[in-house]
């Protein structure tokens, strides 16, 4: 489903050389590696808003290598979720659908779909402002979800919660991740919310992505 | 000194210390600023005990001040309303791209800025009356377009707009420079191109750079004196603004009405300045 074929990235000082790696389809695969090893730069690389200097990135088989970030067809939560200010929480929800098009009922019931699915039906007509940290990071994943992507990337997803706030948001991701069946890449440094939730789990070393061997 | 001594005296010490006062870092502080509004509000207050409201009403009724208050607020509101449109996307491309020549750029939009508003006028000037190979921007637009600019109303609106966007741009840099361009980003993995990504997601929430930088467009359009003296002529009733006609009344010695039209001045920009910060603030709740 997701494939690097020796990627080069350059991103400031660092640069990741021939990087190769794959994830199959429906997969939850956790990357791991120290801060400022290029994890998060891998990821923008994924969804297209990072050029790569070499190597070939396939997504469905497909290389989406130069293809801009719109027509990858791939949910993003970063880590700083990035919601929009002006938008409701039902917005949220609606925007990629709008973008595709869709009917009014079609989007009603995505939106009424998702929101029972992350429970945050109660919060759909307030603004983002005042949302606690599990609630952003639910909008940011029904955002994400919202138009089908068929994979899901999450950008260290849990790093900021409380223990509590934590285990319900790993809980409902592995829910989601299995009844949607997304392929999903997840940055994180916990080797714990690693263990809970991966069927692959890969590392960054010496700019090379090698995957754990117990996974492998 | 014994031990106890020694104790005693650091408690004494440490005593001086909580009961240190703020008062004079106010002071300093406010007596600093109160200089700068101070002499703002002496020079109102000078122009106010100079005029009567006899004066001002005497002032307020020429027909050539009418002409030219209507004037003012309409070339004031179409060069402020462009500055927008031009400062919106030039303010945006500014803050977001890396681009060559991006340092160039962002320095001519400051030339309007830091160029002797005389020498900005004069520069209008020559660019629509130079020949070039025969061709001459004014002659052209007169005799081809049919809409002459030199010494008539859109010179007027042209010299304010010229200074006013400069303004507007800057202001709208520093707006899209504060709102994080990770959001962007985010809608283009949703579906949206660049276009769509800061229609729908950037500008909504500059909303509040747009109200400030429009206002202080329209501001330097009403201050503008020098470029429209000089690229639009003070000509009574076709191509006088309030702050030409300041010029021309003290000119033919009539200090009182030009006391007094500067007052309407200073009644004017307060009222917009209010209006737009009153309106912004009724946004924001």
């Amino acid at each position: 489903m997701i494939e690097f074929k020796q990627v080069c990235i350059r991103a400031g000082d660092f640069q990741l050389d021939k990087i190769s790696f794959e994830v199959g389809s429906g997969q939850y695969a956790v990357l791991m590696g120290r801060t400022g090893r290029g994890k998060t730069t891998i990821l923008e690389s994924l969804c297209g808003l990072r050029r790569v200097q070499s190597g070939q990135i396939m997504v469905r088989g497909m290389d989406v290598t130069h293809w801009p970030p719109a027509d990858r067809e791939i949910g993003y939560v970063p880590q700083d979720l990035a919601l929009f200010p002006t938008f409701t929480v039902a917005e949220h929800l609606q925007f990629a659908l709008k973008l595709r098009s869709f009917h009014k009922t079609q989007i009603d019931h995505r939106v009424e779909e998702l929101a029972e699915m992350l429970g945050i039906a109660h919060l759909l007509k307030r603004g983002i402002d005042g949302l606690s940290g599990g609630e952003s990071q639910r909008v940011a994943l029904g955002r994400a979800l919202s138009f089908r992507p068929t994979v899901l990337l999450l950008d260290e997803p849990l790093s900021a919660l409380d223990a509590e706030t934590r285990d319900e948001i790993q809980a409902l991701l592995r829910t989601l991740t299995d009844s949607t069946g997304v392929t999903t890449l997840h940055i994180t440094h916990n080797t714990a919310e690693a263990a809970a939730l991966a069927d692959r789990c890969f590392h960054i070393r010496d700019g090379q992505v090698i995957e754990d061997a117990k996974t492998n | 000194m014994t031990e106890h001594a020694i104790n005693r005296t650091g408690e004494a010490k440490s005593h001086r210390t909580r009961r240190r006062s703020d008062l004079p870092f106010f002071l300093v502080m406010s007596g600093i600023s109160s200089c700068f509004i101070l002499l703002i509000v002496l020079l109102l207050a000078a122009d106010l005990m100079f005029t009567s409201l006899e004066d001002f009403k005497a002032a307020v009724m020429k027909p050539e001040i009418q002409s030219a208050f209507r004037l003012t607020i309409l070339s004031c509101t179409v060069a402020a309303l462009l500055s927008i449109w031009v400062a919106t996307p030039l303010g945006y491309l500014l803050s977001r791209y890396r681009f060559p020549g991006r340092l160039l750029i962002d320095t001519i939009v400051d030339i309007p800025i830091v160029l002797p508003p005389l020498v900005l006028g004069l520069s209008l000037l020559i660019l629509f009356h130079l020949p070039i190979g025969g061709w001459e921007l004014e002659a052209w637009l007169r005799d081809d377009v049919g809409f002459p600019v030199t010494y008539r109303w859109p010179a007027v609106i042209l010299a304010q707009f010229s200074v006013s966007c400069a303004f507007a741009v800057r202001t709208m840099r520093v707006t899209f420079d504060q709102i994080n361009p990770r959001a962007e980003d985010v809608a283009r993995t949703l579906g949206c191109s660049r276009g769509q990504a800061f229609l729908q997601v950037a500008l909504p929430q500059a909303w509040r750079g747009m109200i400030a930088a429009t206002t202080i467009a329209w501001a330097r359009a009403l201050g503008e004196f020098g470029p429209i003296l000089v690229f639009a002529g003070a000509t009574r009733m076709r191509t006088e603004v309030l702050s030409t006609t300041v010029f021309l009344e003290l000119s033919i010695g009539q200090l009182n009405a030009a006391v007094a039209v500067s007052l309407l001045m200073v009644v004017m920009a307060a009222i917009v300045l209010v209006v737009l910060r009153v309106l912004g603030t009724g946004l924001t709740s």
